[in-house]
């Protein structure tokens, strides 16, 4: 019987305080800094780390091996009074609104055209994103190749069509090179900017568009009216990327003209690079690649306001 | 396990157009009925048409000119440029046996594979924790990673050789293998925290019951009912490692450690009238790996695509 009566107390010493070492196993809190360090390992190390870096690099003198030699504003300075340098803002502004804009209009009209009912839909919305899915690299090189002074194929149609008597020098010539690389980075952002659009089509009920035929509206009408409203929060969302993605591009310029002619097409991008990798300024081209900061937060910005809209319409507690 | 109700059904049928969506479930004519054959030439096909001559036309351009002979690509006015009727293989022979080409393409995959699956069993942990452990904090970390998605490379690539060579892995792989998480990380956390949110919470709180740890849950549980999504990740983010050029021209140096982008706009761009058709068969061959894989997972592509935007 006295056995018995002690088992209880015996049981009772099994459950203990929940040790220090518990907790870092079962909170939540420990748990989730747990799960979520070797994400942030590598975004502090490689991306929050270099972020500041470039910034105090910026005010600074480096030059490959050597370390530089705190300077404040003078690489600011510097590039204030360069012509170059406002040369290459213009010429990232021109490019980024120009492209972005076209890629947009087309990209919308080629949802729209996707979006109709036709035989072999689904082999041609799968080719349409195939100059997205080419490293852009590669897909510059075939433009560049199209693009030759002696042997473009467009300057020979041309030529065979009596459009024109002698060769165009596509990317010899400033004005030609802007156009032919903002034409190459149209190609390449449409297909991007057509699916995502095309699944935003898809989400709309198609009998909205028969009760406004019903009511006798007209095809501009429904698109206006029906087809824009309901897609402006996926737009806002799809034109930040575009325009970020357009306003720090690098591979296209650089495997097409490098910059040239007469700096014509170098863009912030290409222009920090060739300043702090091949003439080893490296404080010089961090200050360059620094100026597109404050470019990229206002693109940030529109693309939080879209977001914020798109909460407004849908209620508050829409994820 | 696919047919659970997911947000990114419906993106799914984007490409195949057949697929039930919500808005095409009862309606699968559409009002098009409504429109003359005519007029439907003139307002869709051949507007569609032009876009997707010229959409396509430079990869057409591209393999025409790595298999024409070396006499017919300059001479334009013998030989009609749009064909070929004596088609070679020298210039994809030249590339295999006469360069560094198939070490450039394994330098590519060793990267890109690399850094995909150490990206994506890094954004698996921390996507399961914002979605479903909810710490203090949650929120503002995944507003955190989304903002570190919209910082562009082109932007960090002078701090990053700074860090790359003070770290000793200037000019190795690893440089690569490292760096491109980041910008995988914030973009496969997105899409998998989606497709996260996705799953039943009910079918976790058995689970706790009988006892299992979160990691067994995630294991176990979440990831297998999440393989869509994982399969959309893995090629979102491995297309985007090989596409990758501003990152592996800064940080490698040496002919044979290059990826393919890098090598072939550096090595093959010499005073030679004739490269033309080994740079394009250079092109090409880097191309289809990836024109390939998509060929395959066309579906996960597009949702990995359209998802990240949406969420």
């Amino acid at each position: 019987m006295a056995d018995i009566a002690l088992t209880p107390a015996k049981a009772k010493a099994e459950i203990r305080e929940a040790t220090a070492w518990d907790q870092v196993k079962h909170n939540r809190n420990w748990l989730g800094f747990w799960f979520m360090m070797p994400a942030m390992a590598f975004l502090i190390f490689f991306l929050a780390y270099p972020l500041g870096l470039g910034i105090w690099l910026s005010f600074t003198d480096t030059k490959i091996g050597r370390v530089g030699q705190f300077i404040a504003l003078e690489n600011y300075e510097w590039l204030w009074d360069d012509a170059i340098f406002w040369l290459s803002v213009f010429n990232t502004l021109l490019y980024t609104f120009v492209a972005s804009a076209i890629k947009f209009g087309i990209g919308l009209y080629l949802a729209l055209l996707l979006n109709e009912h036709m035989p072999f839909k689904a082999i041609l919305r799968a080719a349409v994103l195939i100059p997205f899915i080419v490293p852009t690299v590669l897909s510059a090189l075939a433009f560049w190749w199209i693009f030759d002074s002696q042997f473009s194929i467009i300057s020979w149609s041309l030529r065979h069509l009596g459009l024109i008597d002698h060769n165009i020098n596509f990317l010899g010539d400033p004005t030609w090179a802007r156009i032919c690389v903002i034409f190459a980075n149209i190609w390449r952002g449409v297909p991007f900017v057509a699916i995502t659009l095309l699944a935003g089509l898809q989400t709309v009920s198609p009998s909205l568009y028969e009760a406004a035929t019903l009511d006798g509206a007209t095809r501009w009408q429904m698109f206006r009216h029906i087809t824009y409203p309901l897609l402006t929060p996926i737009i806002a969302v799809v034109m930040t990327f575009s325009v970020l993605f357009t306003f720090t591009d690098f591979q296209l310029i650089w495997a097409m003209t490098r910059g040239g002619p007469v700096n014509a097409t170098h863009l912030m991008a290409t222009l920090s690079y060739q300043r702090a990798i091949i003439a080893g300024q490296l404080g010089e081209g961090a200050a360059i690649s620094s100026a597109m900061i404050p470019f990229l937060l206002a693109a940030i910005m529109v693309s939080w306001f879209g977001l914020q809209r798109r909460k407004w319409q849908q209620g508050e507690n829409n994820d | 396990m696919t047919d659970l109700p997911t947000t990114h059904i419906n993106l799914k049928g984007v490409l195949s157009g057949s697929a039930p969506t919500v808005a095409r479930a009862d309606h699968s004519e559409g009002m098009s009925y409504l429109q003359s054959v005519p007029r439907r030439l003139v307002t869709l096909y051949l507007p569609l048409g032009i876009i997707v001559f010229v959409l396509l036309f430079p990869f057409y351009w591209m393999a025409l000119t790595s298999v024409k002979p070396d006499e017919q690509l300059l001479d334009m006015e013998t030989y009609s440029p749009f064909w070929t009727w004596n088609p070679t293989f020298k210039h994809f022979y030249k590339l295999l046996f006469e360069s560094h080409y198939p070490m450039w393409l394994w330098n590519t995959m060793y990267v890109a594979v690399g850094a995909t699956i150490l990206s994506i069993t890094a954004s698996v942990l921390a996507a399961y924790a914002i979605v479903r452990l909810r710490y203090k904090g949650a929120n503002l970390v995944g507003g955190l990673i989304f903002l570190a998605y919209l910082v562009p490379p082109s932007i960090l690539f002078i701090p990053l050789a700074t860090v790359v060579f003070q770290y000793g892995l200037f000019d190795s792989p690893m440089a690569l293998i490292l760096t491109y998480p980041t910008i995988l990380i914030p973009f496969s956390t997105w899409l998998l925290m989606g497709y996260f949110k996705t799953i039943p919470f009910e079918l976790e709180e058995c689970a706790l019951i009988d006892g299992a740890s979160r990691w067994q849950i995630l294991i176990k549980i979440v990831l297998p009912l999440a393989v869509p999504g994982l399969i959309s990740a893995f090629i979102f983010c491995f297309t985007l490692c090989w596409n990758e050029f501003i990152y592996a021209l800064t940080f490698l140096q040496s002919t044979q450690n290059k990826t393919v982008p890098v090598a072939i706009v550096n090595e093959f761009v010499d005073g030679d009238v004739y490269r033309w058709g080994s740079l394009m068969a250079g092109a090409l061959a880097g191309s289809l790996p990836l024109v390939i894989l998509y060929a395959f997972f066309v579906e996960h592509y597009v949702s990995a695509m359209t998802g990240a935007v949406k969420e």
